[in-house]
């Protein structure tokens, strides 16, 4: 569970988050829609740590991160899996060696057992036979997945994903919206992804955060959207014409 | 006032290299690899410039030495003095700030640019240990491709010398121990290890302190070498400064 109490962001005189306060629950695959440039990477790099806001307060479970020494903050983020909106591997390292790193880091496993847990996510991210390739030598869909496999290797409690399906082609963009939805399940983890694919926010959308120019303008599960009355957030949301149907289809009761 | 903040992020940096250090099996083969990259891949231009230089100091000397009373054995005392105290650690150290420096730079602003360094960050990893001091141990090596360089140079100047026709080979190696002061190897390899540590830290922090994108990281690096030989330079002026005279 994450809970995020009044967060405030600015740089220099631009105020990119304005006081934003939410729950995010555990097992659950918590999404966060808004516009370009509404402040979503921003927000998530707050939760990771990767900014400090100037006003507010996170909860990881019961750890109120501001109240956090240096070395409880660091092994905070040991629990963390973060995947980011450009990939974000290491360019000197081949994709076998990006997954191992986390546990070769963190863990104690030996060779064999890290070559192990390293194929095992590989293949839950249905990549095979790219091992000993490099990331500039990898499509820009495949480095996402790489870059999924990294970020749950170790087994986060909280995992969160910058679009993590952006860049890639419809089947596997839904491969790997289920792929997170199935590990949040499965380890219980707190999930939370940024994502501009009305696609994701109807197949696994358990909890739905709308952010506006650095609001919090809605937030509900995916159901409430198609009965929600707010109309930027239904701007939005229906801005294209299949989902339209799908609203009337929803409200029809089909 | 930017300057001063810049040197006081610059010894925060240097600080905050030497914390929480990165588990040790993981250190050494980035040290490794730093050792590749850094010192055994400079080593071709190294030996390159320096065997010409060492022949070209030589061939100048010659040729300004017109005066028959002046003994021909001044060649090489002034090649020897040339090469080891200035050509070899200084003149070599300024074409490493272009060559490794540059390279550190990139790497490193790339890392910053496309969130490398911001992954680390996210794992719990001190990027800063991680990053630069690999290189900083790597460069304590680097004293030894400077005694490489003195002795190609001289070597260099040897051929270009004797087989020049301007002295015979006996002359020029008397003139290579007349006057020979132990204190000097002292001052040049003392500079040359100051000289590592500005050519692994400058660059490393004009990278990971960058800001933007492909664009930038060219451009820090051009700002990187500029950094890197002024300082150096100025350093070679104080550190002779205190030392020599
Ligand atoms: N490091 C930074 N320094 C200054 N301004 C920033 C920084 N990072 C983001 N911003 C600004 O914050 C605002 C929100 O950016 P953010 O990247 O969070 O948008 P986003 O919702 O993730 O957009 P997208 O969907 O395009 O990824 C933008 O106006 C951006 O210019
Ligand atoms: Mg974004």
């Amino acid at each position: 569970m994450i809970k995020v109490e009044n967060l405030h962001k600015s740089f220099g005189d631009t105020d990119v988050l304005k006081g934003i306060s939410t729950v995010f629950d555990k097992g659950k695959t918590n999404l966060i829609i808004g516009q370009s440039g509404s402040g979503k990477t921003v927000f998530l790099k707050n939760l990771v740590g990767l900014f400090e806001p100037e006003q507010g307060y996170i909860y990881y479970e019961d750890r109120r991160y501001q109240n956090l020494s240096a070395s409880e903050r660091r092994n905070l983020r040991k629990e963390m899996g973060m995947v980011f909106q450009g990939g974000a591997l290491f360019d000197s390292m081949n994709v076998e060696e990006n997954v191992k790193f986390p546990l070769r880091m963190f863990t104690k496993l030996n060779n064999a057992e890290m070559k192990n847990r390293v194929q095992e996510v590989l293949e839950r991210v249905n990549l095979k036979d790219v091992n000993t390739r490099f990331p500039a030598e990898i499509s820009g869909g495949m480095q996402k997945r790489v870059s999924i496999a990294r970020a749950i290797v170790n087994r986060p409690k909280f995992l969160f994903c910058d679009e993590p399906n952006s860049g890639l082609d419809p089947r596997t963009a839904t491969v790997i919206d289920n792929l997170i939805q199935e590990l949040t399940k499965e380890y219980d983890i707190t999930t939370v992804i940024n994502t501009h694919d009305m696609n994701s926010v109807f197949e696994i959308g358990e909890k739905i955060v709308y952010l506006q120019d650095g609001h919090l303008a809605w937030e509900g599960t995916k159901e409430e959207i198609h009965v929600s009355e707010n109309k930027d957030l239904t701007d939005f949301v229906y801005s294209s014409n299949l989902f339209r149907k799908v609203k009337v289809a929803y409200q029809k009761g089909l | 006032m930017n300057y001063i903040s810049s040197i006081g992020l610059y010894l925060i940096m240097i600080k905050d290299t030497f914390r929480r250090m990165t588990k040790r099996k993981v250190l050494w083969r980035l040290i490794f690899q730093e050792i590749n990259d850094l010192i055994l891949k400079s080593l071709g231009i190294v030996v390159f410039i320096s065997f010409f230089i060492g022949a070209v100091v030589t061939i100048q000397t010659a040729l300004n030495l017109t005066n028959p009373l002046i003994p021909k054995e001044l060649i090489g005392y002034a090649a020897r003095q040339s090469i080891l105290l200035e050509f070899a650690p200084t003149f070599v150290s300024v074409i490493m700030a272009g060559k490794v420096g540059s390279y550190i730079t990139s790497s490193i602003g790339t890392m910053r640019v496309t969130e490398q360094i911001d992954a680390l960050e996210v794992m719990g990893i001190n990027s800063l240990n991680y990053l630069v001091f690999p290189k900083i141990i790597a460069m304590l090596i680097y004293p030894f491709l400077i005694g490489i360089s003195m002795f190609v140079g001289i070597m260099g100047a040897y051929l270009a010398g004797v087989y020049g026709g301007f002295l015979d080979g006996a002359q020029f190696l008397k003139g290579l121990r007349d006057d020979f002061i132990p204190f000097h190897i002292f001052y040049a390899f003392f500079k040359t290890i100051v000289f590592a540590f500005l050519l692994a830290t400058i660059p490393a922090f004009h990278g990971y302190y960058m800001k933007g994108g492909a664009l930038e990281v060219g451009k820090a690096s051009t700002t990187s070498f500029v950094w890197t030989s002024v300082v150096i330079i100025i350093t070679n002026y104080i550190i002779t400064q205190l030392l020599l005279s």
